[in-house]
This record gives structure tokens, sequence and C-alpha cells, in this order.
């Protein structure tokens, strides 16, 4: 769990591919990082000069809207020249590879990419190839490890800590980069987490990952202290996986009743984009009670602010 | 050309059963004149230049099944020029060629310019197979007759397989009425959709859709299930799981039919494929270690008849990309042999064995007078220095591409000379 004790350590990446890639101590230099700019964030001025100087691009092949956003407010805010590129109508539609743009890109000498990519290892492959930072908002179906740490941070600042909590995933973990990146982050610090999710959307040999599987939504939830809620990703479904969204959410659907199951103060949490009424019920989502959505929005810019500030160091 | 004398080789020739130490003569005709013990330097007049192969094989020239020639359409990735340069660095003297070239191989008129093409500027035997459908999309099946009597080998879509059972039942009947050689890809799609590499933890944690082992159990279940009524002439190109070594062996028993190998993986795992080696997407997918060690079992037991390089050429461009977008394939003539070789230095086959999956097994199966040194026959045949150390390095390979699977491996045993009809076509 996250100690100011760590801090003189530097980083030991010099990309941001994946939590795979962490250590408990580049974990704890993060979210350290990003607890001081939360306060920032909710203040009048919001503006820092601490990458003054510094191009940040950001090359989104995927459509995005929250983490595009949350890293350009992020970079801005620490006075960051941020460009964004929109792929869709970049050289890419006219047959360019991945390679070439990232070598195009690399030739105007930023200091950091932030990339997303519908194909797992598409930040591998550019961070190879180009001599700035990479940081990874979303390979494939491999890793989106600000996400992680930014659910991290949501947790740490109402349960104060991790270790020891019980974490449920539940819903499309096949597709979900968001699951692979918060299971080995929660395992690194010490959570217990319970995998929920009908067996055609469990990835094969999930359970070497050091996790419960379960496909009963309710046996998952039982004394759980955070209910992380996945999105169905019906654009990577390429055949039937469901019988219906209907079905999908009588079955994992997070209702009041399946959510009784899990710990009184259980604390819903959800990557967003949300599909209201079919892996939530719309009322839970905005329970401001139980619901800590619009917080991971709000950390996430404060955790990408630390990302960024690191990996340009 | 001069008479040659070769004494003192460990030679093997397993198909007229030869693991001895001797000699070797080759006519002024390129033939073989005599082999074995009894060629030594008793009997060889003493005015002859003799060379001594003293802790030097030779065996037979391997007959390597399943190659990806460039022409037509690729010649980018590998001409017949350039392949047979690669082929005969790594022993190898007859190849098979696979129809996914473009055009494909599908009609006789294609045939006859291959037949020239690989006459005119290949220096190894080619052995041209063509689709078994037209297009290899898998619909309608392409005249076996008539392009068996322009010299086609055996049949095959090569990367693709037949998905409908029905057409797939009608093909085996056309191949029993005409003597055909089938030879399929065993992957059923709908199961293998998306599919890069082997499903399980690997593909797990790199985010890939997996292709399951039993994608290609089913088809192998399904074909052979097919096959127990209609007794045509069946190959399975390629396995690699352990499930399938177990069902071939169950069902060997009640039908015939022959299985080949990749020798990519017979040497590899999933773990090899690391942080997104592209160059290790390859189909079948390498699988888990228990997998590889059961093809090893497979092949050490003869449950596996042929071992081949699945020679598959992509220039760098096709592999610079990510996973998803790379092509898929290796490039492996060269170090087919070397490779194999492996297999008997770790203890893990015995080396007749070997050289029998690279030689008479797959001449048998073709019904081709190939990979075997018989008195009389075309000389075909490598001398092998197989304790020779080296380590493969894309850079140095004679193919056009470079997409090796075993960039920087350390292999133990080389291809000192190579010769076709008697004559050396390759010194290392």
């Amino acid at each position: 769990m996250a100690t100011k004790t760590n801090k003189a350590i530097k980083i030991s990446q010099k990309h941001l591919l994946g939590i795979q890639d962490l250590s408990i101590n580049d974990v704890n230099l993060i979210l350290d990082e990003a607890k001081t700019f939360i306060k920032l964030n909710q203040s009048k001025n919001k503006r820092l000069n601490i990458l003054s100087g510094k191009t940040q691009i950001n090359l989104f092949f995927e459509p995005s809207t929250r983490t595009q956003s949350s890293f350009e407010l992020a970079g801005k805010r620490l006075g960051a020249d941020v460009m964004s590129m929109n792929m869709a109508n970049s050289a890419v539609k006219k047959g360019e590879t991945l390679i070439d743009t990232a070598m195009t890109l690399n030739a105007m000498h930023p200091d950091i990419i932030v990339i997303r990519h519908q194909d797992s290892g598409a930040c591998n492959l550019l961070s190879q190839k180009v001599n700035c930072a990479v940081l990874n908002a979303g390979d494939g179906s491999r890793e989106h490890p600000t996400q992680a740490l930014l659910d991290a941070l949501t947790i740490i600042n109402r349960k104060k800590k991790i270790e020891g909590l019980r974490v449920a995933i539940c819903g499309d973990i096949t597709h979900s980069r968001v699951a692979r990146s918060n299971i080995y982050l929660l395992n690194m610090l010490g959570a217990e987490v319970n995998i929920i999710a009908p067996s055609n959307l469990m990835p094969k040999e999930i359970e070497k990952f050091g996790v419960n599987k379960f496909t009963d939504m309710k046996k998952g939830l039982k004394d759980c202290d955070i209910v992380m809620m996945l999105r169905l990703q019906n654009e990577r479904m390429t055949s039937s996986f469901l019988s219906s969204n209907r079905e999908y959410y009588e079955y994992y659907g997070l209702t009041p009743d399946k959510l009784s199951h899990a710990k009184e103060d259980a604390l819903i949490m959800h990557p967003g984009p949300m599909n209201r009424g079919i892996e939530i019920d719309t009322k839970l989502a905005d329970d401001i009670n139980r619901s800590v959505i619009k917080e991971q929005v709000e950390l996430g810019v404060a955790v990408r602010m630390a990302c960024l500030k690191i990996f340009c160091e | 050309m001069k008479k040659q004398y070769f004494i003192n080789a460990n030679i093997i020739d397993p198909h007229n059963s030869i693991n001895e130490n001797g000699g070797l003569i080759i006519g002024e005709d390129g033939l073989i004149e005599a082999i074995g013990k009894k060629v030594n330097t008793n009997n060889i007049p003493s005015r002859e230049k003799i060379i001594d192969l003293k802790n030097k094989h030779i065996f037979p020239g391997l007959v390597d099944m399943r190659v990806f020639a460039g022409e037509p359409g690729y010649e980018y990735k590998e001409n017949f020029r350039t392949l047979s340069n690669a082929a005969l660095a790594g022993g190898v003297t007859s190849v098979v060629t696979m129809p996914n070239t473009d055009p494909i191989i599908d009609n006789v008129s294609i045939v006859d310019f291959l037949k020239r093409r690989g006459r005119d500027k290949s220096k190894i035997n080619v052995f041209p197979s063509a689709a078994l459908t037209k297009n290899i999309e898998g619909t309608s099946m392409t005249e076996f007759g008539l392009l068996q009597g322009r010299g086609i080998i055996g049949f095959t879509d090569g990367i693709k397989t037949i998905q409908n059972t029905r057409l797939m039942l009608r093909i085996m009947n056309s191949a029993k009425d005409l003597g055909t050689l089938i030879m399929q890809h065993a992957e059923d799609y709908d199961l293998s959709k998306n599919g890069m590499i082997n499903s399980g933890i690997i593909a797990t944690k790199l985010g890939l859709s997996g292709i399951p082992a039993v994608a290609e159990r089913i088809i192998i279940e399904r074909d052979l299930t097919l096959l127990e009524n209609i007794k045509c002439r069946y190959h399975i190109s390629l396995i690699s799981a352990a499930k399938s070594v177990d069902i071939i062996k169950e069902r060997k028993d009640k039908v015939k039919f022959t299985t080949g190998v990749s020798i990519n993986n017979l040497s590899l795992n999933e773990n090899d494929i690391g942080d997104f080696r592209t160059f290790l997407k390859l189909s079948p997918p390498l699988r888990t270690e228990e997998d590889r060690m059961a093809l090893v079992q497979g092949l050490k037991d003869e449950t596996i008849d042929v071992i081949v390089s699945d020679h598959k050429p992509e220039d760098e461009e096709q592999k610079r990309l990510t996973f998803a977008q790379a092509a898929t394939g290796a490039s492996g003539i060269e170090t087919l042999l070397p490779l194999s070789l492996e297999l008997y230095h770790n203890g893990s086959v015995k080396l007749e064995t070997i050289i029998k999956a690279l030689t008479s097994n797959p001449a048998k199966i073709l019904k081709i007078n190939k990979g075997n040194l018989s008195v009389g026959n075309e000389a075909d045949f490598c001398i092998v220095d197989i304790d020779k150390p080296w380590i493969v390095k894309k850079d140095k390979l004679i193919s056009k591409s470079k997409n090796t699977s075993i960039e920087d491996k350390k292999l133990q045993g080389k291809v000192i000379n190579t010769f076709v009809k008697g004559e050396e076509l390759f010194k290392l």
C-alpha cells in the first residue's frame, strides 16, 4: 500500500506499458505523486509549470472520451504543449504502419507519447521505436495501467488502504484490459480479487493470475468491499458470447439485490462508459452513497498528471 | 562429371536400412554406383581422388513437404533461385511447394508456368502441390485428375482448411478414385476465429485471442471419421497439440493416413513468444511445453511421420507490425536439419528416426523416388558435421526473407556440402 516513506526512489521503467512491469515502489511513487494533485485539481488555479516546454502527443487510434480528455487536461495543467492526434484522419488511413507513424512523430522530438490502440502490444512496439517515454492509454485487451492506478487511488481515498480488501471484478473479463491491469495491481497491493463472469467472457487460465473465479455473481460478491463493474464490449465480440442483454442483466447486472451480498459499505466502481440497464442498474450507478464512478474520473486526472510528470523526468 | 569417391562417413539411409560407417561412389552420370561399408580404400583404385569424411555424416537429401515459394506473385519474399540456395544450405534437395501464391495454383495453365520456372530457376527438385479448392475458397474442388497429369504431387489449400464437411467428403471420394494425395491444414475456423496464439495463460496475459487446441482436433477427428469409409491418401499437414497426438495414435490402427509436424512446434513453445515476437506468430500456433513434449514423443514412437520446415518467407515489413496485423509464418528451410538435430543431441529422439522423418517417410507419402541412397538413383545427398556449433543470425541466412523463428539460437550441426544429381551445389 501507498506510503510516503519511499519517496526518494526513482521509477524503474522508461515507459508505462503495463502494471506488469511496475514494482511496488513504482506504484507507490505514482500514487503518492497523484495525491498531491488532487487538491490542485479542486482549487481555482489549476495550472502548474512543471512540464513547461515539454511536448506531449496523444495518439488515439480508438475512440475515447474520458481517457483522452483526462490525459489532455493532465498535460495542460502541468504546462506541457499537448497535441492530440485524431488518428481516424491521419496517414494511417492511407496505409501508414504504426512504426512509420512512430518514426514521423519521433522526428518532431516529443517528450512523451500517450497511445491508445485496438491491438494488444501496440504500445510495446511503439516504445521500441521512439526515443521518448510512451504511456499506454489502453492496448487491445492487454493493459490499461492508468485506469488501474486511478482505481487504486479511488479505493485508497475511500477505504484508506487496499491490503486485505476483497475486490470483485465483474463482467466482460475476456475483452477487458481494465480487468487485467486491475488484477495485477490489486494483487500487488495485497487485495483479494474475485473475478465474476459467465464462462463465455472468462479468459483462459485466469485463475493462474492468483484470483478466485466465479460464474455465480452472488457468490462472487460475498463480503466484498469493492464491486468493480466492467462494460460489455460489444464492439470486440465477434460471435455470440451471450444470449441477450436482458439475460445478462438478470444474471450479471449489478442490482440492489445482488449488491446486498457484498459488504454493507461496499463501493461501486465502473471504468466507463456505462451501459445502464445492462451491466448496472441505473439508480445504483448514480447512488452517491455507494457509487464512486465520478470520483474515479476526477482522480483519473490526478493519476495521469503524476504519470506524465514522473515519466517525463 | 568426374567419378567421385567418399569414404569413412557415417551413412544413414533409412529407406535402405543403412546406418553404418562406409563410403559412397558417384558415377560420371551423377547416379549412385555403390554405397556402404563395402566402399573403402581397399576397393577404390589408388590413382583416384578419395575424399575422407571422417567424423562426418552422409544423409539422403532432405525432402521438405511444406514449403512456401514466392513464385508467382511474391517474388520479393522468395523466388525459386533464393529458395533453392537456402534449401541447399540446409541439405534439402526436394521440396513440395504450397499453392498459396498469387495467383493460386489451382488450374492447369498456371501449373505449366510453375513447372517451367521451377525447372529453369531451381537447383533442387521442386514438386508443386495445387489447391484443393478453386482460389482456396473452400467451395468447389479443383481438377485433381488433370492437374495430376501435369505433374502436381498432391493437393492442399495450404494455409487454409476445408471447413465444409460435405465438400471434404466429396474431395476424399474424388481423391480415392484418382489416387490423389490430400494434405489438410487442420483448423476449425469457428473455433480459431481472430485467434493468433495458443489459447491459454499467455494469450490471456498478452490480451490476444487464442486458437484452442480443440480447433485442430475437431478437423482431425472429422477427417479421420470420413476416412473410415473413404480410403484415400490423406495426410495431416501439421499438428501442434498433445491431444492430436493421442487421437492419431488411437486411430492409426483403424485407418491409414500420415501426419506431419513443423520443426517449430517440435522446438519452441508459447513462452518463446515473450513480448509479442511477431516472428513466432505461426499457424498452427506454438503451444505449451507439454504439447511440445508430446509431439517429440510422437516423433520418437513414429506416430508422427514427417518433420517439415513449414518455410514461409515473409519480408520484414509484414512482421514489423502489431501482433494482430503481422503476417503468420517463419522462414526455416535452412535450419530444418540443424534444429531437428537438437532433438538428437538432447537425447530425445534417435538420429535415424529424425532422418527418416526428413527423407524416406515424406518420399514414401509422396510416392517419389527421393530421400534415399539406393544404388542407381540420382545422387541427392548432404554431408553433415552433426556436432559443429553455430549461432543462427538472420543476416547470415540465404533465404530472401529473414523471418527466422530462432534468431540467436545456438545450434549444433551444420551441412557442409549438398549434392543434387551428383553435383556439388552447396559448400560451406
